[in-house]
């Protein structure tokens, strides 16, 4: 059988870190950053996010195919976001003709 | 054993024939009368059998929608709204579009002939997840039986578009049943793309790389990579409008700060790149017939392999040339607006590799090949306006008049649609054991052709001169034009009645058909007319490239 | 033309295991389909959510001092308690799919009932969540008022944008839990029955999979609706 068995240990730990970076954001979000609030919770969900796709979902240990799909998915889910984003953003760039 | 009977005759003389590979003549049991009795049908997991379910459910919505075609094109000989009032045309063109895109243009190929064909082009038994392909006929059933709701209850008026905050706050019309059934269905098209690409991965039969598969099988892949990413979208924005009007969980509402723009670019984010999923699959079909009916390799396989991917990949970045004129970013429109004329070219390269694959080739002009020239000429077409409209200064004149409509029905009727109709005779004999008759169908594709034209050329010139779209009354000046295209449509009409005769009328008188009367290459055509359920006697091996018809057979000119 | 070559079935020793379904050559090949077919099926979630995600993010910066008066009346606590909740339950859905895949019967029941347990608990209290907000008159709707968020005239508009998009995410993620918990439950009782085994336990794993996205985007939910502006 050509399966990858996780070791409990190692999902003990992801556990732990996860719950870490759930004080640590709840901490960072009552200290005033400035602009930095944002990013600093994004980045700490985003890596919680990898944490839990790498070794819970296995897809440290899974085909590249599967990754492939993994990064496709959240590519997509980008575009979608910074194209309309980009909308919003650029509005006033440009004048239209008569304005 | 088999007398070979060819499908009429047409062009030059074929060349001595070979005797049929793999089963000589239907096998006594085969996938159609394996079982029998309404149970073994609608609980079937066969993909055979499931496309047939599909067929069946197609063709009723598309007879659905033509039907509210055919009171549009009644109420636009005069130029008065006097056959209907205001709002009941409203829901005529919103139901129209609807169900032709959702319900047919959308499912048509893949569910029908993808479903049928794909594990036979890759040498499978089946796609990889047969229950869950049942699952998907059953779901799109239920959102069609949502949509035929809607219409028995007084219909939708917002447009196939649903834009807000009229489909949100304004209309009175059953805008939530309408948007659960697409919700519904298109979870069906996510299914049936994910079986596609997890088959087109996973099951492959040993010998068949990426690059020795059926252009067919590629145009699918790609489809389903945007039916896959793009259509969880348009659930989600069709939802939220369900969820404003039946919970006012308002994102759309003006009055408190939210922004109907938003709702465009969700909606055309999916609504684009369906697009593509309408003319892909087509584009699929044109590459098999072109070759079996030039006897001909494609020309620039690897090119227009990749060209699918590209259409898909690039076609998802324009969604934005829908609403130049929406109080979208200006900056954002050109930049829609170079991407759009970007995504034509790898749609340019298919129709320069087709046709480069016709010439010198051994052309014949039966049923497929009719369609499938009708194709690249209207697809052209379609094509170019589309650029026109790419274009930001064009488009702000032409935008929402008719010149759109002409654009967009010259590719997906005349493109996808004779796409459909000319796979369908095509496969027809793998799929029934039987074989149409030759000289009605060419009869009818010539019909079809030309009621097409007559329908929707004039409406690039009324278009242009003005003429909105969506409007039941419209200035004298262009009575003649809609005229004329009312004409044609009723011609048109009679072109897509015809096959529905001679196709059923073959089922039970048709000649039967050898596994392969084309001689065409493929996997597809080693098995039997019709397949027996597990399609292959035994596993097919590929050990050459796609589309090698014999150099004898390259060198005749026509 | 392509050879229809002898090469018969494969040798493979679980050629005749009963969960081997006839169109794959072995249970390996079966599984591996089953798992690139539950990642595209993932992927369609992403896009799903992610509707909705786009629209926050743009409303957010739309309306960002409305969204930061909305988001403090949400119960902070109760937020962290339900993330805590789900991570606990993400470790027990994958010490159910270990003991599945080490063929432990009993353990795999037991994580798997402790995954319900913990996904009733975020259900419950999310549903204390709702009831509040309920009852502070912060549903959208014609009852939606939003004195108590310390928003007037214009910047209480948006409020209900930001209250629409709290329910339709928490809502959304919630009902795909709704689902997910019966389907645990029935792998719980298919695994009592001595189901599964070493050599398949592909639905456990698969259920593992939802479990875990549906956690993700929990984890993303939680700053993003909770935590905006908590310093001020």
């Amino acid at each position: 059988m050509s399966e990858h068995i996780v070791s409990p240990r190692v999902y003990v730990a992801v556990f732990v870190a996860l719950m870490v970076l759930t004080a640590a954001t709840v901490f960072a979000a009552t200290v005033d950053l400035g602009r930095w609030n944002t990013p600093v919770a994004l980045f700490i969900a985003v890596t919680k996010a990898v944490l839990v796709v790498l070794f819970f979902m296995h897809v440290k240990y899974s085909s590249r195919l599967v990754a492939l799909a993994v990064g496709a998915g959240l590519l997509w889910l980008g575009t979608l976001i910074a194209g309309v984003v980009a909308d919003y953003l650029t509005r006033g760039w440009v004048g239209t003709p008569g304005t | 054993m088999t007398t070979q009977i060819g499908p009429g005759e047409s062009g030059p003389p074929r060349p001595p024939v070979p005797p049929t590979i793999g089963e000589p003549s239907p096998p006594r049991v085969n996938y159609l009368n394996v079982a029998y009795g309404v149970k073994s049908w609608l609980l079937t997991t066969d993909h055979k059998r499931i496309a047939l379910l599909y067929l069946a459910g197609v063709t009723l919505m598309f007879f659905l929608g033509g039907s509210f075609a055919v009171l549009i094109r009644l109420e636009l000989v005069t130029p008065a709204g006097d056959l209907v009032q205001s709002e009941t045309y409203n829901k005529l063109f919103t139901m129209h579009g609807i169900i032709m895109v959702f319900f047919f243009l959308i499912p048509s190929i893949p569910a029908v002939l993808g479903n049928f064909l794909i594990p036979l082009m890759i040498g499978a038994r089946d796609l990889a997840f047969p229950r869950l392909n049942l699952a998907s006929w059953y779901i799109y059933m239920l959102g069609a039986v949502f949509t035929i709701y809607t219409l028995v209850s007084g219909g939708v008026d917002t447009g196939w578009t649903f834009y807000t905050p009229y489909s949100t706050t304004y209309s009175n019309t059953h805008v939530i049943a309408a948007g659960l059934g697409i919700f519904i269905t298109g979870f069906s098209s996510i299914l049936t793309g994910l079986n596609f690409i997890v088959t087109i991965h996973r099951m492959r039969a040993p010998g068949l790389t990426w690059f020795r598969l059926p252009l067919f099988v590629w145009t699918h892949y790609a489809t389903s990579l945007i039916m896959v990413l793009g259509t969880p979208v348009i659930a989600i924005t069709l939802l939220t409008v369900v969820l404003e009007r039946a919970l006012h969980l308002g994102i759309y509402d003006p009055r408190l700060g939210g922004d109907p723009v938003l709702f465009q670019h969700l909606f055309w984010f999916y609504s684009h790149p369906a697009v593509y999923i309408m003319i892909l699959p087509a584009m699929g079909v044109i590459s098999e017939v072109v070759t079996c009916f030039s006897r001909k390799r494609i020309f620039g396989y690897t090119a227009v392999a990749i060209a699918s991917l590209a259409i898909a990949v690039i076609g998802f970045l324009v969604w934005g040339h829908h609403m130049f004129i929406s109080g979208q970013s200006t900056y954002a429109g050109l930049v829609f607006s170079f991407l759009s004329f970007l995504v034509a070219i790898p749609s340019a390269i298919k129709v320069f590799n087709w046709t480069a694959t016709l010439y010198k080739g051994s052309v014949s002009y039966d049923t497929p090949m009719l369609y499938a020239i009708g194709f690249i000429g209207l697809f052209t077409i379609g094509g170019l306006t589309g650029i026109f409209l790419a274009a930001l200064g064009l488009d702000v004149h032409v935008t929402d008049t008719y010149f759109v409509v002409a654009h967009f029905h010259y590719i997906m009727v005349g493109g996808a649609i004779m796409g459909y109709l000319g796979g369908i005779h095509f496969w027809w004999p793998k799929i029934t054991g039987r074989l149409y008759p030759e000289m009605w169908a060419r009869v009818a594709a010539v019909i079809v052709f030309a009621g097409f034209n007559l329908t929707f050329f004039p409406q690039f010139i009324l278009g242009y001169l003005g003429m909105p779209r969506r409007y039941h009354a419209y200035p004298e000046e262009f009575q003649v034009l809609n005229v004329m295209s009312s004409a044609g449509a009723s011609i048109l009409g009679l072109g897509y009645l015809l096959p529905m005769v001679y196709l059923v009328w073959s089922m039970r008188y048709g000649p039967r058909a050898s596994a392969n009367p084309w001689q065409a290459k493929g996997l597809e055509w080693q098995a039997a007319s019709p397949p027996i359920t597990e399609n292959f006697e035994r596993q097919p091996v590929v050990t050459e490239e796609a589309y090698a018809y014999a150099p004898e057979e390259e060198a005749r000119v026509v | 033309m392509s050879s229809v070559a002898e090469t018969g079935h494969g040798g493979t020793a679980d050629r005749h295991h009963p969960d081997l379904v006839h169109h794959f050559e072995s249970l390996p090949a079966q599984k591996e389909a089953a798992t690139l077919g539950m990642w595209v099926f993932l992927v369609t979630e992403v896009m799903f959510f992610g509707g909705l995600f786009l629209s926050y993010t743009i409303y957010r910066n739309l309306y960002f001092h409305a969204f930061v008066q909305s988001s403090r009346h949400l119960n902070l606590t109760l937020g962290a308690i339900n993330t805590a909740v789900l991570i606990c339950s993400s470790l027990t859905m994958a010490m159910g799919v270990h003991s599945a895949a080490v063929g432990r019967r009993r353990a795999t029941v037991t994580w798997l009932l402790l995954t319900v347990a913990l996904g009733s608990v975020f259900l419950g209290i999310k549903a204390v969540e709702y009831k509040d907000k309920f009852d502070h008159h912060l549903v959208p709707g014609e009852r939606f008022q939003a004195e108590e968020l310390h928003l007037e005239g214009e910047e209480a508009r948006p409020a209900q944008i930001f209250y629409s998009l709290y329910f339709a995410m928490t809502g959304l993620h919630a009902t795909h839990m709704v689902i997910g918990v019966p389907i645990i439950l029935i792998l719980a009782w298919m695994a009592h029955r001595g189901r599964f085994s070493p050599e398949y336990h592909t639905p456990v794993e698969m259920t593992g999979l939802y479990w875990h996205f549906v956690d993700i985007i929990w984890i993303f939910l939680f700053p993003l609706l909770y935590l905006i502006g908590r310093h001020h």
